[in-house]
This record gives C-alpha cells, structure tokens and sequence, in this order.
C-alpha cells in the first residue's frame, strides 16, 4: 500500500492507502510551513524542509516511516565573502527555503534551494556542503527571482544511469547540467524561450525560467519542461529543447509529471494564464499526452468542473514508479488522487492547508 | 553576569531555561546562552550571524537597534530577552 506525502503550509500530513481508499492522518509539524519532502528510494529515509516564518530553514529526518523525526543540519551558506567578485552580491547568503531535495545511488542528497545555492550532503543529511561551483558561475548575476525575491533552485534531476550526471532547474536561470559530480557546468537551456523578456533576451539561457523539469526515469534522455512560457521537451538530455505547439487549454502551469517508462507520456495541470493562475473557466483539468507532445488529452472526471480556482503548484503532482497511481493537491488545499494513470481521479480533500509539495512511496 | 531568556515561541523548538551567562558583549552572551542548546543558535541568527529578520531582541527592555551588530556591551545584571516578532498569517 502507497503513502502519499503532503507537505503543507500548516503541516506534513501521511495520506495512507488503505482497503476503501485513502486516509488523511494526523499533522506532523502542526502548524508549521514544509516546502520540500522527500522519501529516499535507496535507503528510506524520510526528510521534511520546513520553512519557519520566523526562525529559518530545518530540515527533519525519519528513519522509521515518519513515525519518529530528528532534526538534523538545514543546508546553510558559508560567510558572504568581504571581497573578491562576490562581495557586493546583491542576493542575501542566506537560505529562505529548501525548494527542491533528491537523492542519488551515490549515498549523496541534494537539496537547492532559494536563494539559488545547491547544496549535497554525503552523510544523510548531517552535514551539507554548498556547491560553489555552481554558486560561483559569474552567469548568477543575470538570474533574477520569478515569483520570489530571488532566483532559486527548484528541480534536480540524478541521472539513473549516472550518479554524477545531474540537471537542475533555476527560475529563473536556466537549465543547468553536470556530469562531474558537481565540479563543473554547462548551461543547457537551448530553444527555450522567455517570451516575457526584451526580444534580445528572449533566447539568453541564462535568464529561462523553466517552472519544473522532469525525466522520464527509463530513458533519462527525454526530458519534460514546464515553462513560464509554455511546455518544452528534449529528447537527447536537454541539448536541444523543442516548444510543443498549442497544448490545450493552455501552456502555462506549473507542475509536470513525466511517465516513468514511456518517453511520449507526460501530464500537465494546466492554469489559465500567466495574468490568471487558476483553472481555465473554473474548471479543473488534468492533461495527458502520449504522442511526446504531438496531442493531449483532457481528464476531467472526479475533477471539480464549476467554480474550481485551483491552482497546483510546481511540486503538488506526483506520479508513482509504475505510472498508474497519480496525486495532485493545490495551493488552496484540494487534493486528488488517481489510480488510472489520470483517466479519472478522486477527491481526498478540499479543506487541507495550502499544499507545496507531494511525494508518493 | 548578564541573564538571557528565550521567549517560549522559541524554546518549543527547542528547550532552553534562562541562564545566567558570562559575555562582555551581546553576541558573547548569546554565544555563551547557546552552549546550554546548540540547536537555538540557529533559529535566532542565520548563517551570517545575524538576528533572523522575525526575531526581536531585547536587552533590559529596550530593542537593540542593528539585526547585524551584535556587539552591545553588557553589564552585570543585565537582562537579554529574545523574542519572536509578531508577522505570518
């Protein structure tokens, strides 16, 4: 039986998959912000960022399945240096919120986080590390913030194949790839583009504002984009990233969910608009394509089709390894799951707290 | 010695009596009030050392005016609280 996890602005909760469907447990953190979850595959740790208010980042772990949880060292900032090029950075050196959390088969974690510091920790999580070489590409001086104050780090993709391949994903700042472990990068955001920017900009890789990225885990080539400016994919790694024409009803969204072992199949929650960050026609939609974007389907049933503004956000859809159990919750506190690969879906609550983040294992 | 409190909103995350604790200064005292719960030093200063932008610190009733200046001088008696600032929703 899955567990659904859903971090909340007021709360982690454990959705638990029983006989009859499934069960909201009680809050852990009551009260409390999460921004990130995640469930190591490799040795089931759980972890929960949380984003105090007042008192700054945390990050917790379980060792049992969320039952008992420890605090253990938040990825923090080195001192903001008294010279060099660096030392009139305009962007605060301190950590706001852990925005994205992955692991890799190399016993590392990687969390990025906003403002746009990667860190890895090598010792689950007792210890983190910023990874300079990344913080330090004098392109950060033309990242900017898109929906925050700064540019932040939101997705980190580990190459199944390749524990020292990864990509991570800036808004706004492009995508960015290293096949070293982190000892160096390549920005790798060609064909996207920015049509929010002045027309010379419109193309520069280092101002992209891809909302989430996601690889298909079987053939870690094909890569599925989110953008501010409409759906991307790239099928040889994000050498080249190609627009996909007309997505209905539309191409802005946040959340995108690549299928694990079928490089066409994706899924999208889309929003109106940019100007309008809610279902189109107040009803709430999920779309699917199976052709690598050609066509895409709309699914609708179980979803709230009259007076639903809905929005869900870049972290609040979740696929499950085989691809048929899917969840999505919103940032006013609905939540949907589907075990038809998002055919049909079911409510499991409108009434939770805002939610940021989903995780199913 | 100087005495350093931590409101409640804060020492439910992590537990800490007040403490009368040796310290010249503001952050020696701090410094000094953090030995007794290590993981606190973090939820009052970030990374930079600075007093975290929702939390309020007060020495003999009267708020310190730099988040970032810490070097206060202190005298025997003195009375640090440190509380969490009213915002969020």
């Amino acid at each position: 039986m899955q567990t659904l996890w859903v971090g909340t602005r007021k709360g982690l909760f454990a959705v638990r998959q029983a006989q009859g469907g499934w069960r909201i447990g009680k809050p852990r953190f009551p009260g409390e912000p999460v921004s990130q979850l995640l469930v190591n595959p490799y040795d089931g740790a759980c972890y929960a960022a949380l984003r105090l208010g007042h008192f700054g980042v945390k990050l917790w772990k379980s060792m049992d399945g969320g039952n008992e949880w420890k605090e253990v060292a938040a990825p923090a900032f080195p001192a903001k240096p008294a010279d060099g090029p660096w030392k009139d950075d305009p962007t605060p050196w301190t950590v706001d919120q852990v925005w994205a959390l992955e692991a890799s088969p190399d016993d590392r974690l990687w969390a990025g986080c906003l403002p746009a510091g990667l860190f890895t920790s090598r010792d689950g999580g007792a210890s983190w590390q910023l990874v300079e070489s990344l913080w330090n590409r004098p392109e950060r001086k033309e990242w900017f913030g898109g929906g925050y104050d700064w540019a932040g780090i939101h997705s980190i993709l580990v190459d199944p194949r390749a524990a020292a391949h990864v990509t991570v994903a800036i808004s706004c700042g492009g995508v960015w790839q290293t096949r070293d472990g982190g000892a160096s990068w390549t920005n790798t955001s060609a064909g996207m583009v920015a049509d929010f920017m002045p027309p010379e900009r419109r193309e520069d890789p280092d101002i992209q504002d891809p909302h989430r990225i996601d690889q298909c885990a079987a053939h870690p080539d094909v890569l599925w984009c989110q953008h501010h400016g409409g759906i991307f994919r790239s099928a040889d790694g994000g050498l080249k990233w190609s627009a996909i024409a007309n997505p209905r009803p539309s191409g802005f969204g946040f959340a995108v969910a690549a299928h694990p072992t079928d490089p066409q199949r994706a899924w999208f929650v889309p929003a109106h608009s940019d100007g309008q960050r809610v279902a189109s026609e107040g009803r709430m939609v999920v779309t699917q394509t199976k052709d690598g974007g050609g066509t895409f389907s709309m699914h609708a049933e179980g979803l709230p089709q009259q007076d639903a503004y809905h929005l869900v956000y870049r972290h609040a859809l979740a696929a499950s390894a085989d691809g048929m159990t899917l969840a999505m919750g919103s940032t006013t506190g609905g939540l949907w799951a589907s075990d038809d690969a998002g055919d049909t879906w079911q409510c499991l609550s409108r009434d939770l707290p805002p939610i940021a983040v989903l995780r199913l294992a | 010695m100087p005495t350093v409190e931590f409101a409640p909103a804060l020492t439910r995350h992590v537990p800490c009596a007040p403490q009368a604790v040796e310290g010249a200064t503001l952050r020696d005292a701090l410094d000094n009030a953090f030995l007794a719960a290590p993981a606190l030093k973090a939820y009052v200063l970030d990374e930079q050392g600075a007093v975290r932008k929702h939390v309020a610190i007060f020495v003999n009733a009267r708020q310190i005016a730099s988040r970032a200046r810490l070097d206060v001088p202190l005298r025997q008696g003195d009375k640090v609280l440190v509380i969490q600032a009213l915002t969020g929703g």
